[in-house]
């Protein structure tokens, strides 16, 4: 157990050393700003007693004063003041600067790692997992930062006091040496005390929102069954374990306050009774007293900084923990050399024996799939859940490369082609629509050079320019967050522009029209197959409306390709197949629309 | 953004100073007032230690060293001594009044949470505004954790500075009145600007929320978007979006840090303004004779203790602020009517099976606004199955929300077993009247734990049963711990269908006589839907039944249809009636068949 506290110590320096070694700079200013601040704290003190030797003493002796003398002490006062105000700003500002730099940094570093690391990686992550890693394990990884300045000044400014404190009287300088390590050791104490209570409240904090979460998600059910009574009940049992433990938090926190405020004031006491002694004596004059008794009560502040970082490290270093294996992840998805071929006419596409799992994952998710489609023409794929239909839609946009086989666009390995050039010929369609945080057209053109004419002809292709039209502000509305401002079939409707606008040789429908109206869907693609540049299309569907757009059908059944052929063709020969195809039941075409309709009302 | 900023509640919208706040809470925690003067007398009694230390350098100086009688060292022991008394003193008064603080604020904030969440499930928001569940969660959890921490770190802090205030200025005034007076001059100044200073911090740390709101939402799209941001080659820009975020974040952290240390130091600065009038205007008067050299240097002392508590007040102000608009918000719940109410003395339905009145029903959402359901005045015989079809909007919902008293109507009345909904007995009305909603939400717990959830004390057995007469037991089997495999949360670890299937299976338990079914939109793949489809026959069966059906072959099954259209019921009959006269229903069950292909085969 020791050794792994001492490990923990060892760990916890030599995260601080990197935070230093990410931005030494800034942490010099900052640490020159926290020294300045503890040389006049010390030097106010000398100020004091200064003052009290120099004006007040001899005034009070005399029965008079001089003008010049009182303005000295004044302006030595303030000067020190000024200075030390410098002090606090400097290591304040440079503090917050350390910190919020490395948290920035951090962010970037991870963020770069989720938008450079292939697929299968984000595949194995949960979301939950990646969101806090860059965000509030970034945050507690570096949240140290904050008073890390001050307490290298803390400890700055105890070597000067101690150093004062034997120029002015080594037995006085014994009570400091008495008194500074036992602050550090309650503090130490403390700390190792404290951090599992903290962390048990932090725990049952979670839980507690957890329950909430669930019960009020849960609402209806709840209603319905007229079970509020015994939610209050669950969620009450929780709330009291927390309040107990945050209850003990309390207790060590209302011990551990009035001692680290007692030993300073107990040490200010001792300088007094010791000192007096030294003053009758001869050894120390009244104001060396007064300067080292002020001194004591300044000093207990910046000693408990040096408290605070050591109390945080162990959250500092299980976020840090939590982050270093984003940031060492690995996987590049490799690109070739080559440019795609281009052509006005759509891509002629080819799957040869390409066979795909998942890491982990003893069978495979796909085996052995042959197939070609002919350029200009619509191929449905479709196949009951967990056939790999989404996982096929992928590998044709080389969102995840194969891991036998190969996958050609006009007879050509998708993976030597350059980076970029696969996502220029070809156009995709998740199933669960993603829209940014931007306005429509951007989110349409997502930064490229498409004109507004060629944005509302992909808005009209794709059935979405009435709505857009009514919307506030038209094409520079703003979506909100995955656009959450949309209904279900809006927010689909937009992605299928999205698609359409860049006008690709090949175009990857994903159940991308679940929620659109058969007819409208119908349009869509009449729109891109008797265009100029006729595009061959792959879609997966489930209704039977769309499986009829198709020239042909391929079925997938556990990862092998069954049959393929026309849609009647394989009514007639697979029972699976027509049992799927006549089970689904749509839902009223409209039903996805009606989330926000409700929300409206 | 501006979305969230509107009022969730109806007291949110009242406009509230901090201390009318801090009334409100006072008089809706009982758990907090009870114990509060003791815990304010340790306060003040903390505060004396504080004041020892100078009050014994003092009289180290005057009557120790400086007395009449040359220096008197047993005096100046007996100082000491009897000043660390004090100080040991003061320090197990501080515990006992953190400790009693503690103990007071953590019972009544979980008091506190507790009951606005028991009232958030009798409010109505929380079915109605599904997307803004978010925000009810966090006025029980994180406003409330805010609030908590709050009084463990500046509470406390604050109690003890303004203790330390009061006693600091009253220590300083036996001193020398005159001194108090000028130090309380120059520090008149700073508390005039307290106001200006609160603005600008809460305006600093708003503009860091929000941005902190943009970096999540940024982040997200790295993380969400994975797939979208692949295919269509946009790394590069979606990169320059999150740093963009993650930019304006740290430069809106940066500026707020500059008003927080602008703020520390004012206070500072005025505290040195403070010690050198006090040692000009001092030693002036001890020239004069008025005070005495260690009196001086007490003051000096003094004033630091006076500083402290102001410098702590700014740091604390921002906290403070926070905390007490989080406050405020879990207050607003407690404060807001629900719509819906138990009725006192509320009757029973009556036994057997039941039927339903609508007499002349209407239901707007807003007050005057649009008619969701307007004059709907029909019956429904017991033991009927019902389908209610109609376009989005058309008022389906309503209708359900309506007959399981989710909402009261705002014209007519509707009777249940001939008896009026609102006169019902919470507990009648929701053992008989059971509805099914769309996404039959799961609890992250066993199978058979979702299912108890409509009967409790149900045994394992019992559920396992249940499941066999729905048809389901070779599904159960199926399963890797049988009815005991945990579901995950939100049920994630089973289907869709699946999902369903177990939500039919609680409401069977649950035996209802009355039942109301929004039937699921999402897609089941075929083995799902045949079970689903038994399972909900069985459950049905000899039950009086509503069904908001999205799928027309549900309409075709039952025993009558109500098309509504626009909050009206414009058709009824059994679809066999209905589907060849010219009207709605012919119209939506033809463009229905094309869209699902289906022959026009028989009726199963």
């Amino acid at each position: 157990m020791p050794r792994r506290s001492d490990a923990v110590v060892r760990r916890g320096l030599r995260h601080v050393g990197r935070a230093i070694a990410e931005q030494p700079g800034i942490f010099a200013l900052a640490l020159l700003g926290s020294s300045l601040y503890g040389g006049m704290t010390v030097a106010s003190a000398y100020v004091v007693g200064g003052v009290t030797d120099r004006v007040i003493l001899p005034a009070f002796a005399e029965g008079a004063t001089t003008a010049a003398a009182l303005t000295l002490a004044a302006a030595v006062i303030l000067a020190v003041a000024v200075l030390k105000i410098v002090g606090i700003l400097g290591r304040r500002l440079f503090a917050g600067i350390m910190s919020f730099r490395l948290q920035a940094d951090y962010r970037r570093r991870v963020t770069g790692q989720y938008l450079r690391l292939p697929l299968s990686w984000h595949q194995r992550h949960p979301t939950g997992q990646l969101l806090s890693n860059a965000n509030s394990d970034v945050e507690s990884a570096w949240f140290f930062v904050s008073p890390l300045p001050f307490a290298c000044g803390a400890v700055v400014m105890i070597g000067m006091t101690v150093v004062a404190l034997l120029l002015t009287d080594p037995l006085l300088a014994v009570v400091g040496f008495v008194v500074f390590p036992l602050v550090f050791v309650v503090n130490a104490v403390y700390s190792r005390a404290m951090s599992p209570r903290m962390a048990r409240a932090q725990q049952l904090r979670a839980e507690v929102s957890e329950i909430a979460h669930e019960s009020f998600d849960a609402a209806l059910v709840v209603k319905t069954l007229g079970r509020e009574a015994d939610e209050t009940e669950r969620f009450s049992a929780r709330a009291t374990e927390l309040r107990d433990g945050l209850i003990a938090v309390g207790r060590l926190r209302g011990l551990f306050d009035p001692l680290m405020e007692a030993l300073p004031n107990l040490g200010t006491l001792a300088v007094l009774l010791v000192g007096a002694e030294r003053v009758v004596a001869g050894t120390t004059a009244a104001g060396d007293l007064v300067s080292i008794a002020y001194l004591f009560t300044l000093l207990a502040l910046p000693i408990r900084a040096i408290g605070w970082v050591l109390a945080d490290l162990p959250r500092a270093l299980a976020g840090f923990d939590r982050v270093t294996p984003v940031l060492e992840a690995t996987g590049r998805t490799p690109h070739g050399t080559d440019p795609a071929p281009r052509g006005q006419r759509g891509a002629a596409l080819g799957l040869r024996d390409v066979g795909f799992g998942y890491d982990g994952v003893t069978t495979p998710t796909l085996h052995g799939v042959t197939f070609d489609v002919a350029a200009g023409r619509t191929l449905a794929v479709v196949g009951p859940t967990g056939a790999g239909k989404s996982t096929l839609a992928g590998l044709l946009v080389r969102l995840v490369d194969p891991r036998t086989g190969e996958v050609l666009l006009d007879g050509v390995d998708l993976r030597t082609l350059r980076e970029g050039e696969v996502s220029s010929e070809v156009a995709f369609v998740a199933q669960s629509t993603f829209l940014f945080d931007d306005t429509v057209r951007d989110n349409v053109t997502l930064g490229a050079p498409y004109d507004d004419e060629q944005v509302h002809e992909a808005l009209r292709i794709a059935a979405a320019e009435d709505f857009v039209a009514r919307l506030p502000e038209g094409l520079d509305t703003r979506v909100g967050e995955r656009g959450a401002s949309l209904s279900g079939g809006q927010r689909q409707r937009l992605a299928l522009a999205r698609a359409v606008v860049r006008r690709p040789r090949l175009l990857v429908l994903d159940d991308a029209t679940s929620a659109v109206d058969p007819a409208v869907e119908a349009r869509i693609l009449d729109a891109l197959r008797t265009a100029d540049r006729p595009v061959t299309v792959v879609v997966v569907a489930y209704r039977q409306a769309t499986i009829e757009l198709a020239d042909e059908v391929v079925w997938l059944e556990g990862g092998r390709l069954v049959d393929r052929g026309s849609h009647a063709e394989l009514l007639a020969r697979v029972p699976g197949y027509a049992e799927l195809v006549r089970a689904y039941q749509p839902p009223e075409a409209d039903a996805p629309d009606r989330q926000p309709a409700e929300a409206r009302a | 953004m501006s979305r969230a900023e509107e009022p969730l509640l109806a007291a949110d919208r009242r406009p509230e100073g901090a201390l009318a706040t801090l009334r409100r809470g006072l008089r809706m925690m009982p758990e907090f007032r009870s114990g509060l003067p003791v815990t304010f007398l340790l306060a003040l009694l903390a505060t004396a230690g504080r004041v020892v230390v100078p009050v014994a350098v003092q009289q180290t100086l005057d009557r120790g060293l400086a007395g009449p009688d040359g220096p008197d060292l047993p005096l100046v022991r007996e100082l000491v001594l009897g000043s660390a008394l004090v100080v040991v003193l003061t320090g197990v008064a501080v515990h006992r009044m953190n400790v009693r603080l503690f103990r007071t604020t953590e019972t009544a904030l979980a008091g506190l949470r507790v009951r606005a969440f028991r009232h958030v499930h009798d409010l109505s928001v929380l079915h109605q505004q599904g997307q803004r569940r978010g925000s009810l969660v966090s006025r029980v959890t994180s406003d409330v954790d805010q609030l908590s921490v709050f009084m463990q770190w500046g509470g406390v802090l604050g109690l003890i500075s303004l203790g330390q205030l009061v006693v600091a200025t009253v220590v300083m005034a036996v001193y020398s009145w005159q001194l108090t007076l000028l130090v309380l001059v120059c520090f008149l100044p700073l508390g005039v600007a307290v106001r200006f200073f609160a603005r600008r911090l809460a305006h600093a740390y708003g503009v860091v929320r929000e941005r902190v709101g943009d970096v999540l939402a940024a982040v997200g799209e790295s993380v969400v978007g994975a797939p979208t941001v692949r295919a269509y080659g946009v790394r590069a820009r979606t990169a320059a979006r999150i740093d963009r975020a993650i930019d304006r974040h740290y430069r809106a952290s940066v500026d707020a840090q500059k008003v927080t240390a602008g703020v520390y130091v004012s206070g500072e600065f005025v505290a040195a303004i403070a010690n050198a009038a006090v040692v000009v205007v001092g030693v002036l008067l001890g020239v004069g004779g008025q005070i005495s050299a260690g009196t001086l240097v007490a003051f000096l002392f003094l004033v630091t203790l006076f500083v402290a508590p102001v410098q702590t007040a700014s740091e604390v102000l921002n906290e403070a602020q926070n905390a007490i608009a989080g406050f405020r918000r879990v207050l607003d719940v407690l404060d807001t009517e629900p719509d819906v109410r138990d009725p006192s003395d509320g009757r029973t339905l009556p036994p057997g099976p039941l039927d339903v009145r609508f007499e002349h029903v209407g239901f707007s959402y807003v007050p005057g606004g649009r008619k969701a359901l307007d004059d709907v005045d029909l019956t429904i015989p017991a033991r009927t199955r019902i389908a209610i079809v109609g376009e989005t909007g058309s008022g389906k919902t309503t209708f359900a929300k309506l007959v399981t008293r989710l909402m009261d109507p705002t014209g007519g009345r509707v009777l249940v077993g001939g008896v009026p909904l609102a006169e019902v007995a919470f507990a009648s009305l929701r053992e008989r009247v059971v509805m099914v909603p769309q996404d039959g939400f799961l609890f992250d717990a066993s199978v058979a734990d979702n299912v108890r959830y409509g009967r409790p004390g149900l045994t394992d057995a019992q559920v396992v049963a249940a499941f066999a007469e729905l048809g389901l037991e070779a599904w159960v089997e199926g399963l890797p711990a049988g009815v005991a495999t945990s579901v995950g949360q939100r049920g994630e670890s089973l289907s869709a269908g699946e999902r369903q299937l177990v939500a039919v299976a609680r409401a069977y338990v649950a035996d209802p006589d009355l039942l109301v079914l929004d039937e699921a939109t999402s897609a089941v793949d075929p083995a799902t839907e045949r079970r689903l489809t038994h399972a909900l026959d069985t459950l049905t069966d000899g039950r009086t039944t509503l069904t908001i059906a999205h799928r027309l072959s549900t309409a075709e099954r039952a025993d009558e249809v109500l098309v509504v259209d626009a909050g009206r019921v414009v058709q009824r009959g059994p679809h066999a009636v209905l589907v060849d006269a010219p009207g709605p229903y012919a119209r939506l069950h033809a463009s229905w068949r094309r869209s699902s292909g289906r022959q026009p085969d028989p009726v199963g």
